[in-house]
């Protein structure tokens, strides 16, 4: 069993007794422990079940590589699953559960998956679950969404608690790794005066050193440790930080780092995650490096760890995870681990050696304290269901015949190690294989580049090859001298600090153990914890042809969960390559992506939630619309109200009553959001002939015209009233949200094509409030407010008119989208208010209604007037619209001709703009296909036009629709069937014209 | 996230400031082209793994197009310019061919 030993642990704070729960069982542990360290001091060997075959699983690392040990921690709005025990501070309090389990950690359903295991081979889905299609909605479908899925997610309606932000950072030299490397590193460039910063995931500084031993300018790693970090913060140049991940390194030196404030304490209160954007000029990814499993069979039994990770948590938390643990290696640094276990007073058994010569000075420590060393030996299989009970030695070059059962209860296990090249990988750095350690470090030659095209990453210590204490100080400094060099800086003191160390024997690269393993163990030996890939399934891949490193990862899913593989990658190359008989180098690895490990979603939106999600847009008339019952309508950034709801009505009952009062009488429309966009110059005119495809520069100054504009391959793409101000100033109204769109439409063609016209923009959207006016009253009420002449002969339709309205200055314009006499009033924005309240007073004896978006969308619908966004979508070219009558003939060029001109716009077949009219009056669903005889080539039913605008007019008193139907205008009186959303039930519609209401438009030339 | 000094404001602004246009020195076929010349025109880009002519506008800044020379492999910004020419300018092409000999994008090449 594992236990708490009664002295010792650099990180316990012993003074400080906290209690957690897990699974609701109420365990004691200390300030200072991680939650994988109290769980294993409270004997928890089994701390959840795997992700496919819900095999039991126990801790297996000591840091953020950790694959098994995921829980949900926290509860109710603080639920988070997949949390890593292994980095999870402890603290007072702390709740946790176990996950992939059902109906408990001990008593699990989804176990009978590890009883079909050989059912579930890699590819398993893919072959499984394709044919017949029947199956997948109701039997493949829910039995993947049942047994799949790594913990639980929150539940939707829960509204994260906690606060999150973004900092931004610049600096010269960011470092990433605050163990002894790192620490030197940032000390060697800080010396010359640049800005460093200096960050660390966990809580403390000086890494594995402290743990692994030596001594550095005579000094224990610890006291070096802090002797440095001293220095480091005395200086003005430097900052530095612990909880505070390098997450990704990216284009030109930009890197993200993710910094947990309070996770560890959350009664501190204030941000809970920060997420860092810093640039840097350089960085030095000092980040270590992560020991590999050995692939035995039974390496994923609870009890089974990795041999650092064992030494971690008897140096570091006084746990010691058995009270009788074999160590199995093909390298020395095991041996560490053998000899701290048993000057903690711990049993060990054996120290399996996979090396027939075994190992060096570190062999012969052990061997000195009386420990047992089998060389040329490895691990059959280790027995045990929910903890180790024992393991069966055998010959590392046989086929795992036993020749000795050892009992024992934990299993420390090392297949040598692996730099961390992740920060090196993200933005294209490449790797060279060392033969001599088993791994893939960077290769120098091959550095990502920054924008200079000088190299911007520079790996320093471990995460750059160099494995033992000495050459890491000084691979530190002579790479801090590089970056120091390559900024121009002149170098500061570049003496590496004396080390004392144990020489260590080389490694001898075990990818299978034993080497001749039959099937039945290589079944049980994993490779992949977190995503239960064995040694066996990538050998099935490459028999069955993946042979790209890439295809196999995908296939057998290795490397492809929460850890991405950080201890998997190595083990799963080198047994992709030995099955396929070629060089680990030749197969390549993977490519590693950030962030380096997950990171909260909440960090990465900061403080972008709720009201900062996205700016809000206000019109000056805002205020009024929310006193009066607006019920709002996003419309791109703006707030427009949908319609004004009275007390008791309901939201149609409101759009019908607006629509009845502006036909009757009078209706008035905040239109602010219209776009506003002044062109201007002497080229002015001969721009806008190119922008729409009417005719702008013959537009008489006084009068108005509808335009529309096209992008360069046809299609609409916005829409407006153009008003010819004077000789050489004409403004361009557009729809609303396109205004920023259109402004910089314009200034692209300006500034890309015909930069030598002489023409400026300006978009003056919200300089001015708009108000229309429209109705059959709309005439008296401005009359009423006096100051302009605006009859019938002095302001004729489609014209405008600048002057005052009961003393505010304004510009009236003559148009109208609602097919009523209608007035669109301009006045500074400052006067909107003044000008809104002024109409409303005037028009109370016309029963003045305000109207909003709905109403005015059903009004454009009963006049038959195109919006767009719905009759338009991006494929949409004018002609298909009936807008023939906007597209000037006259015109050499306008940006769209020539793509209006191409066969397929030509062609007769298109689908064409008509009115459409149910039989019983009812109102189609919106975006409803019409459907034609036939089927498709994929089986589905053929189409012949959608609903594109649909809405139940009041004034008619029947559903009106507007659609594009195939050959449409040819088609009229024919009643042709549209799906309902069942897709099974017709609603029938007869083709006719678009304009319902006033064809001949006598109530708005009045 | 790229780094790209506006050739108009001087600033070196983060790839955020910026709006991505697409093909740098492309020319326009209106009324009266062929379908080859049009259909070149709208839809055929290069793809280049090296030396690349791209135009950006500084968005989120004083709004002007530009141009910016890089490669797309290594991301090394060889020089940004005026987006108001129909070719690179001279001294940057003989910047290019310094740093990549041999290259050619379009009809630009080292020799012209
Ligand atoms: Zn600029």
């Amino acid at each position: 069993m594992s236990i708490r030993l009664s002295t010792g642990g650099r990180f316990l704070n012993r003074a400080r007794p906290v209690r957690f729960s897990f699974n609701g069982q109420r365990l004691p542990g200390f300030l200072g422990d991680t939650l994988a360290s109290a769980l294993l001091a409270n004997d928890q060997m089994m701390v959840g079940r795997s992700f496919k075959y819900h095999r039991a699983r126990g801790v297996v690392a000591s840091g953020s590589e950790e694959p098994n040990a995921l829980v949900n921690l926290g509860s109710g709005n603080r639920h988070e699953p997949n949390q890593r025990a292994t980095t999870t501070a402890l603290f007072d309090g702390l709740e946790a559960t176990s996950q992939n389990h059902w109906p408990s950690l001990e008593f699990d359903i989804g176990v009978v998956n590890n009883a079909l295991m050989r059912f579930l081979p890699a590819g398993f889905y893919y072959k499984m679950f394709i044919h017949p299609r029947s199956f997948w909605k109701h039997i493949y479908e829910p039995f993947i969404r049942q047994s799949a899925g790594l913990g639980k997610a929150p539940a939707p309606e829960d509204q994260d608690p906690d606060t999150y932000e973004h900092f931004y950072s610049f600096v010269d030299v960011l470092v990433v790794g605050g163990g002894v490397a790192g620490l030197q590193a940032a000390l060697s460039a800080a010396q010359s005066g640049v800005k460093v910063m200096v960050i660390e995931q966990s809580a403390h500084w000086g890494g594995r050193a402290p743990v692994d031993g030596g001594t550095i300018d005579g000094m224990d790693p610890d006291a070096w440790v802090e002797k440095t970090l001293n220095t480091l913060k005395s200086m003005p140049n430097v900052t530095v930080h612990t909880r505070l991940m390098g997450a990704g390194v990216y284009d030109h030196g930009y890197a993200l780092a993710y910094e947990r404030l309070s996770d560890h304490d959350p009664d501190k209160g204030g941000v809970r995650h920060r997420l860092w954007r810093i640039r840097a000029a350089r960085i030095i990814a000092a980040t270590g490096a992560l020991e590999r499993p050995l692939s035995f069979a039974g390496n994923d039994l609870p009890g089974v760890m990795l041999a650092s990770a064992v030494r971690d948590y008897v140096v570091n938390y006084a746990t010691a995870p058995g009270q009788s643990t074999v160590v199995v290696t093909n390298n020395d640094d095991a041996y560490r681990t053998a000899i701290v276990l048993k000057n903690a007073g711990l049993d060990v058994p054996a120290i399996i050696d996979a090396r027939p010569e075994g190992g060096g000075a570190l062999m012969e420590e052990a061997r000195g304290l009386g420990i047992r060393i089998e060389t040329g030996r490895g691990i059959a299989r280790v027995r045990g269901l929910r903890r180790v009970v024992s393991v069966q030695l055998c010959e590392q070059d046989g086929d795992g015949a036993v020749l000795e059962d050892i009992p024992c209860d934990a299993v420390a296990m090392s297949g040598g190690w692996s730099p961390v090249v992740h920060l090196w990988s993200h933005c294209g750095g490449k790797l060279n294989w060392n033969e001599a350690g088993a791994f893939f470090a960077p290769d120098p030659d091959r550095a990502p580049t920054d924008q200079t095209g000088a190299p911007f990453v520079y790996c320093a210590g471990n995460a750059n090859g160099a494995m033992d204490l000495k050459t890491v100080l000084q691979d530190a400094v002579e790479q801090s001298q590089n970056v120091i060099g390559s900024l121009g800086c002149e170098s500061g003191d570049a003496s590496v600090p004396s080390v004392a160390q144990t020489q260590e024997a080389p490694l001898l690269p075990v990818w299978l153990m034993p080497a001749q393993a039959p099937k039945a163990l290589r079944s049980k030996a994993w490779l992949d914890y977190q995503n239960d890939v064995k040694v066996s399934d990538v050998q099935l891949a490459a028999q069955e042809g993946f042979e790209s490193v890439e295809h196999t990862k995908r296939y057998t899913t290795l490397g492809m969960a929460t850890d991405q593989g950080k201890l998997s990658n190595i083990n799963g190359l080198a047994t992709l390559s030995k099955a396929l008989g070629e060089d680990i180098p030749a197969v390549g690895t993977t490519t590693f992506r950030p962030p380096y490990t997950p990171i909260s979603m909440g960090a990465i939106a900061g403080e972008a939630r709720g009201a900062l999600f996205q700016p809000v847009r206000k019109t000056p008339l805002h205020d009024w619309h929310e006193a009066h019952g607006a019920v709002w309508e996003p419309v791109g950034q703006w707030r427009r109200p949908y319609c004004f709801r009275r007390d008791g009505e309901s939201t149609q009952d409101a759009v019908n009553r607006e629509i009845t009062a502006t036909r009757a009488s009078l209706g008035l429309l905040d239109a602010s959001t219209l776009g506003k966009i002044v062109v201007k110059g002497p080229d002015a005119g001969r721009f806008l002939d190119m922008m729409y495809t009417n005719m702008m520069s013959t537009l008489p100054v006084g009068k108005c015209r509808y335009g529309l504009m096209c992008s360069e391959n046809g299609f609409l793409s916005d829409d407006g009233v153009v008003a010819r101000i004077d000789d050489q100033t004409w403004l361009c109204h557009t729809t609303t949200g396109g205004a920023d769109r259109i402004h910089a439409h314009m200034e692209e063609w300006l500034q890309t094509e015909w930069w030598e016209w002489k023409v400026w923009t300006a978009n003056l959207t919200e300089q001015y409030a708009q108000i229309a006016v429209v109705g059959p009253q709309a005439r008296t009420v401005l009359e009423t407010l006096g100051g302009l002449d605006v009859s019938k002969e002095a302001l004729p339709f489609m014209h405008w008119v600048d002057g005052t309205l009961g003393g505010l200055p304004v510009r009236v314009y003559r148009i109208s989208f609602s097919g009523e006499l209608s007035y669109e009033i301009a006045t500074p924005a400052s006067h909107g208010r003044a000008l809104w309240d002024r109409l409303l007073e005037a028009g109370a004896a016309f029963d003045a209604t305000p109207y909003g978006t709905e109403a005015l969308h059903v009004m454009r619908a009963e006049k038959g007037f195109i919006m767009i966004g719905d009759e338009t979508d991006g494929t949409v070219i004018p002609q298909d619209l009936g807008l023939h009558w906007a597209i000037s003939k006259k015109k050499d060029d306008f940006l769209g001709k020539r793509a209006q001109q191409r066969t397929h716009m030509t062609d007769p077949d298109r689908w064409k703009l008509v009115g459409l009219e149910t039989l019983d009056g009812s109102v189609l669903p919106d975006g409803a296909y019409a459907v034609a005889e036939g089927r498709n080539a994929n089986g589905q039913r053929n189409t012949e036009g959608r609903v594109t605008s649909t809405y139940h007019s009041p004034t008619l008193g029947r559903g009106i629709a507007m659609g594009l139907v195939h050959r449409g205008p040819d088609r009229m009186g024919e009643v042709i069937r549209f799906a309902r959303d069942d897709g099974e039930t017709m609603i029938e519609a007869r083709i006719v014209n678009p304009v319902f209401f006033d064809p001949d438009g006598e109530k708005q030339n009045v | 996230m790229l780094i790209l000094t506006c050739p108009y404001c001087g600033v070196a602004a983060e790839e955020t400031e910026l709006a991505p246009g697409g093909e740098a020195h492309l020319t326009r076929f209106g009324p009266g082209s062929d379908d080859a010349e049009f259909e070149s025109y709208l839809f055929y880009r290069e793809n280049p793994k090296g030396v690349h002519f791209e135009r950006w506008r500084h968005a989120n800044g004083c709004g002007k197009w530009f141009h910016a020379a890089r490669c797309t492999n290594t991301l090394e910004v060889f020089g940004t310019y005026p987006a108001q020419t129909t070719e690179p300018p001279a001294a940057l092409r003989e910047a290019i061919s310094a740093k990549r000999p041999g290259w050619s994008w379009r009809s630009f090449s080292e020799e012209t």
